[in-house]
C-alpha cells in the first residue's frame, strides 16, 4: 500500500517534472521564433571549420578594409580555425598587425563618416546584435539605386550607407518595382549583370562570411557546445544518484 | 522554538575546544537535524532551497566577474567582451551569472506562488512573508543594477527609463533623478555607484534578509500543502507526528531537486545562453549610445509584468503609483486574506478561481510588457489593426484582474462568503 503510494507519487512527480521541462523547451522555441523577426531562418552553422576558414578569408579580403573586429585576436582565429599562424600572418593580416593583436583597421572614423555618411561599424558582435539570418539576407539584398549617394541600396536595411562589396562575385542586382513615384516599392531583386561566380557559389560565400561573423560574435561557442554534452551527462548521472539516495533515505518515512 | 537545540560535545579535541566556546556545530545541527519539517512537501517546496542555490551561485560567479570587470563607462563594455573571450572560462562564469539572474526570478516567482497557494503568509508566518517580500524588492534592485553594468545599449536606455520614474515624484522629481544618476544622463558616475550597490551593498542586504527569512521560518515551522500545523499533534518525544528531520530527509530530497535544476540550468548555459533574446537581449550586444535609441525599449522578462502596469496607465505619476501598489499590496496579503483555511486544497471555489486568474494576469501582463502582444496583434487582427487600442484594452483588462484579486479576497473572506472544506487532522500524502 505504502509502496503503491510511493510509486504513484513518484510517477506524479515525474509527470510534473516532464511537463515543466516541456513547457520550458516550448517557451524557448517560441522565443526563438520571435527572435528571427520574420526572416527566413538559414540555419547558419558556426561549427563547420572549413566554412569558417573560407569565411575568414572572404571577411579579411572584402570586409576588413572598412570594418574592424576589435574584440577578435588573430591568434584566437588561428587557434579556433585550425590555421597555421604563419598562414594567418600572410593571408589574413593586411594591416601590419602582430599575430596576438586584435583585428582593428586603419580607417580613420572621422574621415569614414565623411565618405559614407556614417563610419563603418565594428562587426565583432554584429551577429549577436542582429542575428546570423539578418547578416545572410543583408548580404544578398543589395541593389543598384542611383538616388543613393554611393549608388547602392538594400531591401533588408533600407538606405544603408554601404555599397555592395561583393558585387564582383554576385553581379549587379536591380530592384523590380511596383507602384509609381514615391509609392514605388521594391518587390523583388534580379541580377542584371552576372557576376564572377554562380548563384550557388555566391550563396555559399555569403553563408561562409555569415558563419565566420557568427563565430566572431562568440568564439567560446565552439567550446561551449562541444563540452556541454559532458556536463549534461554528468549532471544527469548525479541527479540519478541523488534520486537513489533520496529513495533510500525516505524508505523509513511512513 | 521550532528547532531542537542539543549541546554537542565533539570527541575531536580541537572541535571540542571550539564548541565549548562557540557552539557552531550545535547551532548547525539544531537548524538541520533538529528542525522538523512536514513530511508532505511536494514539488512546489523545492524552490526555497533552489533560491538559496542560485544566490550562492550569483555571489561566487559575481566575485570572479568583479576581478575582470571595469566599472567605467569607457571600459565596461569591452571588459565584458574581454571576460567572454580572453579570460579562461570567463564565458562560463558570465553565462552562469546571467542565466542565474533569470533563474533566480523563475524560482522566486514559483516560491511566492507556492506561498499564495498554501497560505504560507497566514498567521503565524506573516513575518516570514514580509521578509520574503523585502527580499523580492532587494532582488529587483539588485537585478536592475546588475543589468546596467555591461553598459550595452539596453543597459543605458533601460537605466534611463527606470531612473526617470523617480521624476514622477512631485516637486523634487527632477532633482531626485539627477541625484540618483549623478549626471544629467546615465553616465560614468551612475555606472560606478550601481557597481558599488550591486556588488557590495545589496548582496549584504540580501544575505541578511535571507538569514532573517530562514530564522523566522525555523521559529514557527514550515507550512505544508495541507496547511496543517504539524506541531499540534506530537509524539511522546515531543517531535511532531507528521514531521521529519530536515536533515537527512530534506537535505537528500533537495539534493535531488538541485541536481535536476542544475541539469536544466546547464542546458540553458551551454545551449541557449541568451534564451532566444529573453535572458540576454540583442540590443545589449551594442555598446551604450545616447544618440541611438533601441527600437523597443523594454526591461528583461522578469520585470515586464510591472512594466506593463506602468504602460497601461496613461499618466506618469499614476502609472508609477499603480506599479508600486502592484508590489505593495502583496505585503498586506496576511491581512487582506481573512480566511482561516490555509491551503487551496480546502479553500472555497472562489479562491481557487481568483488565484488562477491572478497568476494568469501576471503572465499576461508580462506578455504585454515584453511586447509580445504588440508583435502578435497585427498577425491576429490583420495588418490594419490599431495595435495601441487593442493592446491597451487587453493589458488594462488583465491589470484590472490583477488588482481585483486583492479586492475580491478581502470581500470574500471578510463577509464570510467562502465555503471551505474540512481540513484533515493529519497530512494526507507524502513521498
Amino acid at each position: 500500500m505504502i509502496e503503491t503510494a510511493i510509486v504513484t507519487s513518484t510517477r506524479h512527480l515525474m509527470k510534473r517534472i516532464a511537463f515543466a521541462a516541456l513547457a520550458a523547451v516550448s517557451f524557448a522555441g517560441v522565443a526563438h521564433a520571435a527572435e528571427e523577426g520574420g526572416m527566413e531562418p538559414m540555419n547558419i552553422r558556426a561549427d563547420d571549420i572549413a566554412s569558417l576558414q573560407r569565411g575568414s578569408r572572404l571577411f579579411f579580403n572584402y570586409c576588413s578594409g572598412c570594418h574592424s573586429l576589435e574584440f577578435m585576436r588573430y591568434s584566437r582565429i588561428a587557434e579556433d580555425l585550425k590555421l597555421d599562424e604563419k598562414d594567418v600572418q600572410s593571408s589574413l593580416i593586411f594591416t601590419g598587425a602582430k599575430i596576438g593583436d586584435k583585428a582593428t583597421n586603419h580607417m580613420p572614423a572621422a574621415l569614414a563618416a565623411g565618405w559614407f555618411g556614417k563610419a563603418p561599424p565594428d562587426l565583432s558582435l554584429e551577429a549577436r546584435a542582429k542575428g546570423s539570418d539578418w547578416i545572410y539576407h543583408y548580404l544578398k539584398s543589395f541593389y543598384l539605386d542611383p538616388s543613393r549617394p554611393v549608388g547602392w541600396n538594400n531591401t533588408v536595411f533600407p538606405n544603408a550607407s554601404m555599397p555592395n562589396p561583393l558585387w564582383e562575385m554576385q553581379g549587379l542586382q536591380v530592384g523590380v518595382k511596383s507602384g509609381e513615384g514615391s509609392d514605388a516599392k521594391v518587390e523583388k531583386l534580379e541580377i542584371k549583370t552576372p557576376g564572377g561566380v554562380s548563384e550557388a557559389q555566391y550563396d555559399q560565400a555569403v553563408r561562409d562570411i555569415t558563419a565566420f561573423l557568427t563565430y566572431a560574435g562568440e568564439p567560446a561557442a565552439l567550446k561551449r557546445t562541444s563540452m556541454g554534452v559532458w556536463v549534461l551527462l554528468y549532471l544527469a548521472f548525479f541527479t540519478f544518484l541523488a534520486y537513489l539516495l533520496k529513495h533510500e533515505f525516505w524508505k523509513d518515512v511512513h | 522554538m521550532g528547532t531542537t537545540f542539543v549541546r554537542l560535545h565533539p570527541k575531536n579535541r580541537v572541535l571540542g575546544w571550539i564548541e565549548d566556546r562557540l557552539p557552531w556545530l550545535s547551532f548547525l545541527s539544531a537548524h538541520t537535524a533538529g528542525y522538523y519539517a512536514p513530511k508532505n512537501f511536494n514539488f512546489w517546496y523545492y524552490f526555497g532551497s533552489l533560491a538559496l542555490v542560485v544566490l550562492v551561485n550569483q555571489i561566487l560567479t559575481g566575485i570572479f566577474l568583479t576581478m575582470f570587470y571595469k566599472p567605467n563607462a569607457a571600459e565596461a563594455f569591452a571588459s565584458v567582451e574581454y571576460i567572454m573571450r580572453d579570460v579562461d572560462w570567463g564565458w562560463l562564469i558570465r553565462y552562469m551569472h546571467s542565466t542565474g539572474a533569470s533563474l533566480f526570478f523563475v524560482v522566486v516567482y514559483l516560491h511566492m506562488f507556492r506561498g499564495l497557494m498554501y497560505g504560507s503568509y497566514k498567521k503565524p508566518r506573516e513575518l516570514i512573508w514580509i521578509i520574503g517580500m523585502l527580499i523580492f524588492l532587494a532582488l529587483m534592485a539588485e537585478a536592475f543594477m546588475g543589468y546596467v553594468l555591461p553598459w550595452g545599449n539596453m543597459s543605458f536606455w533601460g537605466a534611463k527609463v527606470i531612473i526617470s520614474l523617480f521624476g514622477a515624484v512631485p516637486v523634487i522629481g527632477d532633482t531626485l533623478v539627477q541625484w540618483i544618476m549623478g549626471d544629467y544622463l546615465p553616465a560614468d558616475a551612475t555606472l560606478n555607484r550601481f557597481f558599488a550597490l550591486h556588488v557590495v551593498a545589496l548582496p549584504l542586504v540580501l544575505i541578511l534578509l535571507v538569514v532573517l527569512h530562514i530564522g523566522a521560518l525555523h521559529e514557527v515551522g514550515s507550512n505544508n500543502p495541507d496547511g496543517i500545523e504539524i506541531k499540534e499533534k506530537k509524539k511522546p518525544d515531543g517531535t511532531p507526528l507528521d514531521g521529519i528531520a530536515f536533515h537527512p530527509y530534506y537535505t537528500v530530497k533537495d539534493l535531488f531537486g538541485t541536481g535536476f535544476f542544475l541539469l536544466l540550468a546547464a542546458f540553458i548555459i551551454f545551449y541557449a545562453p541568451t534564451f532566444g533574446g529573453w535572458f540576454l537581449e540583442h540590443d545589449n550586444f551594442i555598446p551604450a549610445n545616447n544618440l541611438a535609441t533601441p527600437e523597443h525599449i523594454k526591461p528583461v522578462w522578469y520585470f515586464t509584468p510591472f512594466y506593463a502596469m506602468l504602460r497601461m496607465i496613461p499618466a506618469k505619476l499614476p502609472g508609477v503609483i499603480v506599479m508600486f501598489l502592484g508590489i505593495v499590496l502583496l505585503f498586506f496579503m496576511p491581512w487582506l486574506d481573512r480566511g482561516v483555511v490555509k491551503s487551496v486544497r480546502y479553500r472555497g471555489l472562489g479562491y481557487k478561481i481568483a488565484l488562477g486568474l491572478f497568476a494568469l494576469s501576471f503572465v499576461m501582463l508580462g506578455a504585454v510588457g515584453a511586447g509580445v502582444t504588440a508583435e502578435k496583434i497585427p498577425e491576429w487582427f490583420g495588418a490594419d489593426a490599431n495595435v495601441t487600442t487593442i493592446e491597451n484594452a487587453f493589458g488594462r483588462f488583465w491589470l484590472f484582474v490583477y488588482f481585483a484579486f486583492f479586492a475580491f479576497l478581502l470581500i470574500y473572506t471578510w463577509f464570510g462568503k467562502e465555503k471551505t472544506k474540512r481540513v484533515p487532522d493529519r497530512v494526507t500524502t507524502h513521498d
